[in-house]
């Protein structure tokens, strides 16, 4: 796979994953492009530069773990995973199909290499945990990384692991907040708000860094400043938009849940560039 | 004969349990237990102090404590979780469906003061349903085992089983079925009795309750055979289908809801080798109450007279 810290290859990088998700999407007809295209970045900034691991060999004992909690977002992570070398890429257009590795949710029954099969939101972080945990007791230098949505820390669940990861000090785990500020019915604020998210996060013992979640340069600043962080969990506010990079999906919460029209798939290929 | 079995008063199963964990800390240095502020009850401490670096405190918070074992478990631990069994199943149960049955992981589940037999504690603690609950987790294994030296086999074995293990262990002392040599298999039931008339069967603490009722019963002249289902799933067919063909008469006693545990497993396993007269035996579509363990198990009809009763009546229906 290819290695890059170079900001220009991470923004041509980031072009392709966003047509995979728009070209996966519209082929199945179903899916979730909102919550996929606000993570993109985040997703490339960890997997083309931030963590150790190696497609040729999945279950190499000393990897960083990923963790999709915000499961739904499947498409920006299969585009990753087949763009880094771990899956087929001519098959990303089968997503959602009977018996394809590409299923609704993350199903590690189909990819090995996932680290977990997600999908149920809130309980991601707690799986992070144990196997930060894991990773302490054996002495390895692996770090756990989990992407949660900001409808998704409505669960309790969640804030049962912020406690655990604050009072234990588990410092080698990072949660990535991809806070599109959008959800399923409409705008988190007007369902049920999450604010202040960087005070609620710092009172439960977590170094807070709040970043530009579709700014390369930013994440990759605050990815170090999360590994440099010693005795505190890290949690990354990622401010990003939902629909990013679709100018007709960006901020319009149609778009959590609902797949482009053929048309609209044109459209967006166009502006993707 | 079910005289041959003294039933002398042992440790409770989860002390057996929590026996067993240290045991395991001490031959294996990859198993690690996490507990949800109950280690005094569920006997995890005993484990927590010979290996502190190995236990994880997860507070009361049983959700996040299923799934960091699941993290554990897949990052190569032998992973024990423990709670009450209603705490650990009811406020769990999401995290063993995604976590770990759906994921395929293979954490061990452990849940103490199971069924009604708590006592004093009450129907909030009771856990009437974690069988049913246990078993209809894809893929998971489900043990209840009968006494002290079932659970602490059983533990150690379960701790190497490649699969998601669901062990119910009880509170109180429970009466010593089994010799220092007796062998258990997971998913090998045990025939404790010959007999020709009529078969008990049961798992947990029943088993004892069903040797007494045997005792009963062939001192007025019956030939019981009396079965111990360590294993509640996978159920051991063989042994279930043999004793319907050469009995014809099966009673399923458990603590637990009778209409959603042991017993209509079994008699799924009846109706689909060799149908027989069947008749089950248990808590009936209610939660139980506060008292003293044995004033509770007498009122809720599970004592081995009990058992007793729901027998003859089967075997009057098999003539």
């Amino acid at each position: 796979m290819t290695r890059t810290s170079d900001l220009s290859e991470l923004q041509s990088i980031a072009r392709t994953v966003r047509r995979d998700i728009i070209e996966m999407i519209g082929a199945a007809k179903s899916g979730h492009p909102g919550g996929s295209l606000s993570a993109v970045e985040i997703l490339v900034t960890l997997y083309f530069d931030v963590m150790k691991h190696d497609p040729a060999n999945p279950t190499w004992p000393l990897r960083d773990r990923f963790i999709l909690s915000k499961g739904h977002a499947a498409p920006v992570l299969y585009s990753v995973l087949a763009e880094t070398g771990y899956t087929p890429k001519d098959q990303l257009n089968t997503l959602r199909r009977i018996g394809s590795i590409y299923q609704g949710h993350p199903d590690r029954r189909y990819i090995p290499a996932l680290e977990a099969s997600t999908g149920s939101l809130g309980v991601g972080l707690s799986l992070g945990l144990g196997m930060a945990e894991a990773a302490k007791l054996d002495k390895s230098p692996s770090r756990t990384y989990v992407v949660l949505g900001d409808g998704e820390i409505q669960e309790g669940q969640i804030w049962e692991a912020a406690m655990y990861g604050g009072y234990h000090k588990v410092d080698n785990i990072v949660a990535i907040l991809d806070n599109n500020r959008i959800q399923l019915d409409g705008w988190v604020k007007d369902i049920m708000g999450v604010e202040p998210l960087a005070d609620k996060w710092a009172a439960f013992g977590w170094h807070v860094i709040e970043v530009d979640g579709h700014d390369f340069v930013a994440l990759q600043a605050a990815f170090a400043e999360a590994e440099a962080t010693k005795g505190k969990p890290s949690m990354l506010i990622a401010h990003t938009v939902k629909g990013k990079g679709v100018s007709f999906m960006e901020n319009n919460p149609k778009y959590h849940g609902v797949a482009p029209t053929k048309e609209e798939v044109e459209l967006a290929l166009k502006e993707i560039g | 004969m079910a005289a041959k079995y003294e039933l002398k008063l042992g440790a409770a199963t989860r002390e057996a349990f929590g026996k067993a964990l240290v045991e395991l800390g001490k031959e294996n240095e990859n198993v690690v237990v996490c507990d949800a502020d109950l280690s005094k009850s569920t006997f995890t401490h005993l484990f927590k102090n010979e290996f502190p670096e190995r236990f994880f405190s997860c507070g009361i918070a049983e959700a996040n404590m299923v799934s960091i074992g699941a993290g554990l478990a897949s990052s190569g631990k032998i992973a024990f979780v423990a709670s009450f069994s209603a705490f650990v199943l009811n406020k769990g149960f999401e995290q063993l469906r995604v976590n770990v049955a759906y994921s395929g992981v293979p954490l061990k589940v452990v849940g103490t003061h199971s069924g009604i037999s708590i006592g004093e504690d009450g129907p909030s603690q009771m856990s009437v349903e974690d069988l049913s609950l246990a078993c209809s987790l894809a893929g998971f294994t489900v043990i209840s085992p009968a006494d002290e030296p079932s659970m602490f086999a059983l533990v150690k074995q379960a701790a190497y089983h490649p699969g998601a293990v669901f062990i119910r262990a009880g509170r109180i002392k429970v009466p010593v079925i089994y010799g220092p040599e007796q062998k258990f298999v997971i998913g090998k039931g045990i025939q404790l009795t010959e007999g020709t008339d009529l078969t008990l069967i049961s798992t947990g603490l029943m088993v004892a309750e069903c040797l007494r009722a045997a005792e009963v019963l062939e001192s007025e002249g019956l030939s019981v055979r009396v079965i111990d289902l360590h294993t509640v799933k996978p159920l051991d067919r063989e042994l279930i289908a043999k004793a319907a063909a050469e009995t014809g008469c099966i009673v399923v006693a458990e603590e637990h809801l009778v209409d959603s545990g042991l017993g209509v497993r079994v008699a799924q396993v009846v109706t689909e080798t060799s149908p027989c007269v069947m008749e089950f035996h248990g808590v009936n579509d209610t939660y139980a109450e506060s008292g003293l363990p044995e004033e509770v198990l007498v009122k809720y009809k599970m004592t081995g007279a009990d058992v007793a009763v729901t027998a003859r009546r089967a075997f009057g229906r098999k003539k």
